[in-house]
């Protein structure tokens, strides 16, 4: 859900872009972090804990807590939290610790 | 390899007010700062400040950045500025390490200050991984930068300025808070801050501690639970707040990385947030050269920290030369400045921490 109207804050927001997510196309504006464009879309559970796969969503949204690391453009373990958005990204979820190409 | 005479990590209040006065004084000055913009956690924060006119009171964190930055801009010939940068390194040798756009740097300063802040804290009980469980200040920056809204229905954790203020911006946002609780018997933060949100008509329930989350794939309901004057958990006492977004706002730890590879003496204060450097009046640590301010010093508020910050940042310029005839009357001001917001009930706990430290 985007915030539409603020008594105090007008937001600067880049131009919109594409991205998928395992699959989906879902439409976000370039530069915000992955994270917000997701959660924007209704999409909550970003990464999954390594043993049990339980959901895991974002905690600290400043790169600290390793809670949302995602696989962008095939590369495992990116915090999507910090991680700008870029036209033509494929998202996806990611299982286990992920693997280095 | 690059060499600069003192290295600013993290670009923050603290960062900003040190780079400013060391870079004002002729030293030459890098910022590292791992966000694209500077101004550390003060982008998101969009209330007034406390404090006096020496430490921006009445003015919104968000325009505080603006004005440190514009500041720091004055003296651009010292001063060399690294966004999208990470310092992930310090060594006995004197080097840092930097991790810049996917590649790896290596710079050697004279000095060192380290500013890098603090993280949020995290509580225990079942199911607080569920998505939907968010530390206030991530909400914070996700509502306040991004635009974001975390959720319909929030159910905030502690009662301190944090807190409070960031249930308020939810508000301001068009979110609806269902309660502030906080296991202390008392509510920390500002009682301005209570005050306005008591009125909004949000209870604000002291002695009440969460018992479990409940939901699958995220947060659908929370129970909380009062706690006795032993702090331990009344069973009866229980219910069940329907939310799908809990904030965690039960304090700050410092973000000492760095100074615990360097090898500096850390003491474990509480007060302060945990593990803290042992430093001295002017700021430096029991490693020469090496310098700290802000929150990964002790988490304050901003106001402390920006005042830390031109404290480390003149005493720093000094030790390498550079000084002038106001060197003894600025440092006696900032350490004044920091007794005045240190002062009262609301600065005692930081007083007690200090006391521990401060040799």
């Amino acid at each position: 859900m985007r915030i539409e109207e603020h008594p105090i804050l007008s937001f600067k927001k880049g131009p919109k872009v594409r991205f998928t997510f395992d699959g989906k196309t879902y439409e976000g504006y370039e530069d915000e972090p992955i994270a917000a464009a997701l959660h924007a879309a209704g999409v909550r559970t970003l990464g999954h804990s390594h043993k049990l796969g339980r959901p895991r969503g974002f905690y600290c949204a400043i790169g600290n807590c390793s809670s949302c690391l995602m696989v962008v453009n095939g590369e495992p373990n990116v915090r999507v939290c910090v991680e700008k958005l870029k036209d033509g990204m494929v998202v996806e979820t990611q299982k286990g610790k992920g693997d280095l190409r | 390899m690059k060499k600069t005479e003192i290295v600013v990590v993290g670009g923050g209040p603290a960062g900003l007010s040190a780079a400013i006065n060391a870079a004002s004084l002729g030293a030459k000055v890098t910022v590292f700062d791992r966000n694209s913009q500077l101004g550390g956690q003060l982008v998101k924060q969009t209330h007034m400040f406390f404090g006096s006119q020496k430490q921006y009171a009445s003015i919104r964190g968000v325009d505080i950045a603006d004005i440190l930055t514009n500041e720091l801009m004055k003296y651009k010939d010292n001063i060399e500025i690294h966004t999208d940068s990470t310092v992930i390194g310090m060594y006995e040798d004197g080097m840092l390490t930097v991790e810049q756009d996917g590649k790896y740097m290596k710079i050697k300063p004279q000095s060192v200050i380290v500013t890098t802040g603090a993280s949020e804290k995290f509580l225990t009980f079942p199911n607080n991984d569920l998505p939907g469980i968010y530390g206030a200040g991530a909400v914070q920056t996700l509502m306040n930068v991004y635009g974001v809204a975390p959720g319909d229905s929030v159910l905030m954790i502690g009662a301190g300025n944090i807190g409070l203020i960031v249930s308020y911006q939810l508000m301001q946002a068009g979110i609806k808070v269902k309660a502030i609780i906080d296991a202390a018997p008392k509510i920390g933060g500002y009682l301005v801050h209570a005050s306005k949100i008591r009125r909004m008509g949000v209870p604000i329930m002291t002695s009440y501690t969460v018992k479990y989350a409940h939901g699958t794939e995220k947060l659908e309901k929370v129970t909380i639970w009062r706690l006795d004057e032993k702090w331990q958990p009344m069973p009866g006492t229980e219910l069940d707040i329907e939310a799908d977004v809990m904030c965690i706002s039960v304090g700050l730890s410092p973000l000492a990385e760095l100074l615990w590879q360097i090898g500096c003496d850390m003491k474990f204060v509480p007060e302060l947030g945990g593990h803290v450097p042992v430093r001295n009046e002017e700021l430096e640590t029991s490693m020469k050269g090496i310098y700290v301010a802000g929150d990964v010093a002790g988490v304050e508020e901003a106001s402390a920290a920006m005042v830390e910050g031109r404290l480390a940042g003149l005493c720093a310029a000094k030790n390498l030369g550079y000084t002038s005839d106001q060197f003894d009357a600025l440092k006696a001001d900032y350490l004044d400045q920091l007794n005045a917001l240190r002062s009262g009930p609301v600065g005692e706990k930081i007083r007690k921490g200090l006391d521990q430290l401060v040799g």
